[in-house]
């Protein structure tokens, strides 16, 4: 098992890498299985310096839900951005930052998290704080600080822990 | 059939054009750095949906086969755009932000931009 495990260091890493390649390809061919393969076994062996730790999935089916909710904030997001852009004069718009404090703890998680705020209703998530106890989050107009924090939490957060840990 | 269908291609392609010209006009709108990062990230989104979608139509049903490749610039404009958004909004934080103008950070007392070595910022005044 130890040895398999040096040979493979992140075999979930190898079989992602390997259906990417064959994805970009376009097409079915036994030349760019056996060529995606062989990336999929070195890459992991460059970058793993930076990744160590394997990651671990709890919840592997509640990715598609929170996949679904994202896809749905998304498209919300984006109309909402758009009418800000479009219809509200910069004196009316009240941008700002807001903390949110995280109870995720795994590195996985928290950038997974950290790119749903990018993506989703007027919010860019900037930093996070110098241990990881953190997120500042951006907002494009916001009236009430206190509300995004509860949401990004409750949709975004809750949904991860459920997920990751 | 195929009418309907080039109906459908067409508004994708109209509805993606309409959300890239809303991006980037609030690049122009938007009066300070951070929330102008919010119109690329967002509204250039759907943008590229929408005319990733079309393709996806219309390669499937009008050309007769299925091509993945719009799946995979979905994918990476996933990946990319929330890293390339952090990016920025880190080299703000460096120029124009010191610790006291953001929000608290918690028991952790720095953000992470600023949770920089004391030689280094010694070496900076010098």
């Amino acid at each position: 098992m130890t040895f398999l495990r040096k040979l493979l260091p992140h075999p979930f890493l190898t079989l992602l890498l390997t259906v990417t390649w064959l994805l970009l390809v376009n097409g079915w061919s036994l030349n760019s299985l056996v060529f995606g393969f062989l990336m999929g076994w070195l890459i992991p062996f460059v970058t793993r310096a930076y990744w160590p730790q394997q990651p671990k999935v709890r919840a592997p089916l509640k990715i598609i839900e929170y996949v679904f909710v994202v896809f749905y904030d998304i498209v919300v997001a984006n109309i909402q951005v758009a009418l800000i852009v479009l219809f509200k004069s910069n004196a009316d718009r009240k941008p700002g930052w807001v903390t949110i404090p995280l109870d995720l703890r795994t590195p996985e998680a928290i950038t997974v998290l950290a790119g749903t705020i990018t993506m989703t209703p007027g919010t860019v998530s900037a930093d996070v704080s110098a241990e990881g106890h953190a997120l500042l989050v951006h907002c494009l107009d916001a009236e009430d600080t206190n509300a995004v924090r509860d949401e990004i939490k409750t949709r975004y957060e809750a949904r991860l822990k459920e997920i990751f840990e | 059939m195929d009418l309907i269908l080039e109906i459908a291609v067409s508004a994708f392609l109209i509805i993606g054009g309409v959300f890239g010209l809303v991006g980037s006009y609030g690049l122009i709108k938007l009066n300070d750095a951070m929330s102008r990062l919010h119109a690329p990230t967002k509204a250039s989104t759907l943008g590229v949906g929408g005319v990733l979608l079309a393709s996806i139509l219309h390669s499937v049903w009008l050309e007769g086969h299925l091509s993945v490749h719009e799946i995979m610039i979905t994918l990476f404009i996933f990946l990319t755009a929330p890293i390339t958004a952090n990016f920025i909004a880190k080299v703000h934080m460096h120029g124009h932000e010191t610790p006291k103008s953001l929000p608290d950070a918690g028991k952790d007392k720095l953000w992470a931009t600023h949770n920089i070595a004391p030689e280094a910022t010694a070496e900076e005044k010098a």
